[in-house]
């Protein structure tokens, strides 16, 4: 191969570069263009030149057309582009990590999570600001398939650089083999959860709990999208301590069962009954899918609203537009929440009586009526 | 090349401005222009036909019966926007007369006008007094205009005119229809636009008038914007406008998640800072951002059953709902920038009034309707830490950008600038902007999308937002931290050593002055 290439470029690009590296004839060159060249045009250069040192590789002449890419995009562009022309390379040339995230609870608020296709990051640096309680990195159907390796430094160095303020971060790696490498790149760089998708068994969720357990301690989220795999979720939901949730994902279901999408969605009601059952008898979140038509707010309110109503904990979002449609849909009524405070009171006092039951508008409240009302209450306190 | 002095803001600006010696910013109100204003040559009805034909057969015609000559100055308006059509013939057959080292005075630029810059290297323009937009900024930017562009705002020009800054020899009025006496009307034709009240000042003060339409109507042309009184000749043209550019079908909500996610954050605040009130005056322009705001804004006015009693456009669909639903007095409007803001100031002409930057805008106006206000919300390129503004060039130094009407409704009750914190690399909150538009003492809020600063000039509002959930944040605590996601603070922009264009006040005085850019 006499030159590598990687990135983006054209006049639709923004917050992205393009990058070509070579082998030098003589003396390698640098050569920049840029779009904020007169603002950055030396910090450029700095971060293509040192990226290049610190793989190694900086015997290659290298060319770099920005659109305004930060800095953790150039590094993840640059490196990209040397591992094509040098596979066998192993040196990481990684932004400095300034970001440093703890480890989420297992059962947090989950009601929105926002997808950021992972080789696009202009969508990266704002994405937190719009309010998702979590957002995917996504590297498995957003991202083209001869993309994939750049994607995955891309995210590595995003995970470290950007600040998705109070969202959950998550990356949905590929399914199969190539997502327990994209687990072992990732898990160490700050990642809260690994949403794995396709998942048809429980060994697929333990092998990939294997790959996390020496790194870091994040979640799982299995995706299932077959038959086969719904047919299993119960044993998936208890795969591992480090399942936190279940997701259905129903375009592929149909596709597998058979059946037609309809709006309705009578064609997957099985299916999502199945995911809510068997994730509430693992002691984890069911999690309904996505709403596509990111135009209809008022239907992703409805959206969000019938999945709460069916049992689910939280929808996905694909444009930040819905993130807030997705919290009014999980959004308590008054009565719900004046109902759920007064059994909440109720089991309270109960308690401190010594006693395991209370009456609330003559019916009972035992331990898991007061649970339900506690999850109506954190609901409503999250949407104030 | 002419002296540097520096000003009251510290900014050094040319001493003469195309051979007239100019003065330097004294504050903003710190300087108060005296005498009399300019007035235009005495006519005679005797010197027009009686039946009221004034057609003159072409545009080359009128230029020639008009004096056209050498060194003169025209003016336009820029109520087609980029759907200008006139100003390339005009040129055209001022370029057949064999007429050079003209001065182009402009209420604003657009992308349609790009040809002109061929008219320029030609040297039948000699320079463009007058917003300097996309490829006219670039041009002057890379120092290829002879002459110094001036920058002025809306009321700025008005105010020039009156002052005698500016002599405006012929003024060409683009007119979507007109009767043969010259009553123009900007509501009726294809090239419907809206009012023409940018096109007023010229109407009044220049020494010749000629009204330019492809709509001819028998007299009387109703209802006339600029009455035919003021007009010396009427031109009718094959097209002076094309449509599709000048309004848009319909005003089409910016999808961007971060311009919304600004937009509501402005709206919030207002609401919150208890602006938003029974009898409340406001102006939102159409950019995607202000628009935007106004859909949240009118979503709490429907939420909250309030009435504003008037609203300042450009008028929108948004804002003509808000009328129509009884949720506005009154839309005074300069401008109407889609198709249900021309019908609106067509079908209710009680309460849609058109508006001009005398009425709205002027300094030598004894008041005007823009201070009224008792909210506004304006865009900008770059803002610094002391709350001051540009809007003409951008971090880099281009120029890009005209004024507008920007200065002048800087001076409403609070003034909001809707900004992203960076776009792209391009950090918009600054250490100190690269050109100064907008004192900061005049600019009481910056909403971006990482938070909301407010002037600590105001401590009102910062005392009305104490307890709001809104995200008030000090713009140094903004700027650290885009400056941190963006590799740190920018190197400064290589500028070249000579001025390409002055920046004025609203009172005629020199703001800043606007360098060329050093390309690599």
């Amino acid at each position: 191969m006499t030159s590598a290439m990687a990135g983006q470029r054209g006049p639709e690009t923004r917050s992205d570069c393009w990058v070509e590296v070579r082998p030098a004839g003589g003396q390698p060159t640098l050569h920049v263009e840029s779009r904020v060249a007169a603002l950055y045009g030396d910090s450029i250069r700095t971060v293509v030149g040192e990226t290049l040192r610190r793989l190694g590789a900086d015997d290659l002449s290298i060319a770099v057309e920005d659109a305004g890419a930060l800095p953790y995009v150039i590094m993840a562009r640059v490196e990209a582009a040397v591992k094509r022309l040098r596979p066998e390379l192993s040196a990481e040339a990684l932004p400095e990590q300034t970001i440093h995230r703890s480890p989420t609870p297992r059962h947090r608020l989950r009601r929105s999570r926002l997808y950021l296709p992972g080789n696009t990051p202009k969508f990266f640096v704002n994405a937190g600001l719009h309010g998702p309680d979590a957002v995917i990195l996504d590297l498995e159907d957003s991202v083209a398939p001869d993309e994939k390796d750049a994607a995955r430094l891309l995210v590595r160095n995003a995970l470290r650089a950007v600040d998705f303020y109070g969202a959950e971060v998550l990356v949905r790696v590929n399914a199969g083999p190539a997502g327990l490498e994209d687990v072992r790149a990732l898990a160490a760089h700050g990642v809260h959860a690994f949403v794995l998708p396709k998942v048809e068994t429980a060994d697929e969720v333990r092998a990939a709990a294997q790959v996390v357990d020496a790194l870091s301690p994040a979640h799982l989220i299995p995706i299932l999208e077959s038959a086969r795999g719904v047919f299993n979720a119960l044993a998936i939901a208890s795969a591992s301590e480090r399942v936190a949730a279940l997701a259905i994902g129903l375009e592929d279901y149909t596709a597998d069962v058979g059946a037609a999408r309809t709006p309705e969605g009578r064609e997957s009601l099985w299916a999502r009954s199945q995911v809510v059952n068997a994730a509430r008898a693992a002691g984890i979140q069911p999690l309904a899918s996505v709403y596509a038509d990111v135009d209809d707010l008022d239907g992703m309110r409805r959206f969000a609203a019938e999945a709460r109503a069916f049992g689910f904990d939280g929808v996905a979002c694909l444009h930040p537009r819905q993130v807030g449609a997705a919290h009014h849909g999980f959004q308590p009524t008054p009565d719900e929440v004046e109902r759920a405070r007064r059994i909440v009171a109720a089991l309270d006092e109960a308690l401190a009586l010594g006693r395991g039951v209370a009456a609330v508008d003559g019916k009972m409240v035992d331990a898991p009526v007061a649970e339900r009302a506690r999850r109506v209450l954190r609901l409503a306190e999250a949407a104030s | 090349m002419t002296a540097l002095i520096e000003n009251a803001a510290g900014r050094r600006v040319p001493a003469e401005v195309n051979g007239r010696p100019a003065t330097p910013y004294q504050g903003v109100a710190g300087f108060r222009p005296q005498g009399r204003k300019a007035a235009p040559p005495v006519r005679s009805c005797a010197e027009f036909p009686a039946d009221g034909d004034k057609r003159a057969p072409s545009l080359v015609e009128a230029l020639r019966r008009a004096g056209l000559r050498d060194g003169m100055t025209l003016g336009s308006h820029h109520h087609f926007r980029d759907g200008d059509r006139l100003m390339v013939q005009v040129f055209a057959a001022a370029a057949e007369l064999g007429v050079r080292g003209l001065v182009w005075q402009p209420s604003a630029t657009f992308s349609c006008h790009e040809p002109l810059l061929a008219y320029v290297e030609s040297g039948v323009i000699h320079h463009i007094e007058g917003s300097l937009n996309g490829p006219l900024g670039r041009y002057a930017s890379r120092g290829q205009m002879p002459g110094l562009g001036v920058l002025r705002s809306h009321g700025g020009r008005y105010r020039a005119i009156q002052d005698g800054d500016v002599r405006v020899d012929i003024a060409i009025i683009a007119a979507p229809a007109a009767d043969a006496f010259g009553n123009c009307s900007g509501v009726l034709g294809p090239a419907a636009c809206g009012p023409l009240g940018f096109a007023l000042a010229d109407a009044q003060y220049a020494e010749h008038v000629i009204a330019v339409t492809d709509t001819l109507v028998p007299f009387p042309c109703v209802p006339w914007h600029i009455p035919g009184n003021l007009v010396d000749q009427v031109v009718v043209a094959d097209q002076v406008g094309d449509p599709a550019r000048i309004v848009s079908g319909t005003t089409q909500l910016t999808r961007s998640p971060d311009r919304l996610l600004i937009a509501e954050l402005a709206a919030r605040f207002v609401r919150d800072a208890g602006l938003l009130r029974p009898g409340c005056s406001f102006q939102a322009g159409a950019g995607g951002t202000s628009l935007a705001f106004t859909a949240y804004l009118a979503e709490m006015m429907r939420a909250g059953n309030i009435t504003a009693r008037f609203i300042r456009g450009g008028s929108t669909r948004i804002l003509v709902e808000l009328l129509e639903a009884g949720l506005a007095d009154y839309l005074l409007d300069g401008q109407a920038f889609d198709l249900d803001g021309v019908r609106s100031l067509r079908d209710h002409p009680d309460r849609h009034l058109a508006t001009s930057p005398f009425t709205s805008y002027n300094y030598h106006g004894k008041g005007n309707f823009a201070s009224l206000l008792d909210f506004t919300v304006l865009g900008a390129t770059e803002v610094d830490l002391d709350f001051n503004a540009n809007v003409v060039t951008h971090s880099d130094g281009w120029l890009l950008h005209g004024i507008g009407g920007w200065q002048d409704a800087l001076f409403a009750g609070c003034t909001i600038l809707t900004v992203p914190s960076f776009r792209d690399r391009v950090p918009v909150i600054r250490d100190r902007v690269t050109t100064l538009c907008g004192p900061g003492e005049l600019i009481d809020v910056v909403v971006t999308e990482r938070g909301i600063a407010i002037n600590p000039r105001r401590p009102d509002l910062i005392e009305a937002l104490r307890g709001s959930r809104l995200p008030v944040r000090g713009l140094a605590e903004i700027k650290a931290e885009v400056d941190a996601i963006c590799g740190g603070p920018p190197q400064a922009p290589r500028l070249g050593a000579k001025t390409v264009a002055a920046v004025t006040w609203v009172d005629g005085t020199v703001l800043d002055a606007v360098w060329q850019v050093a390309e690599e």
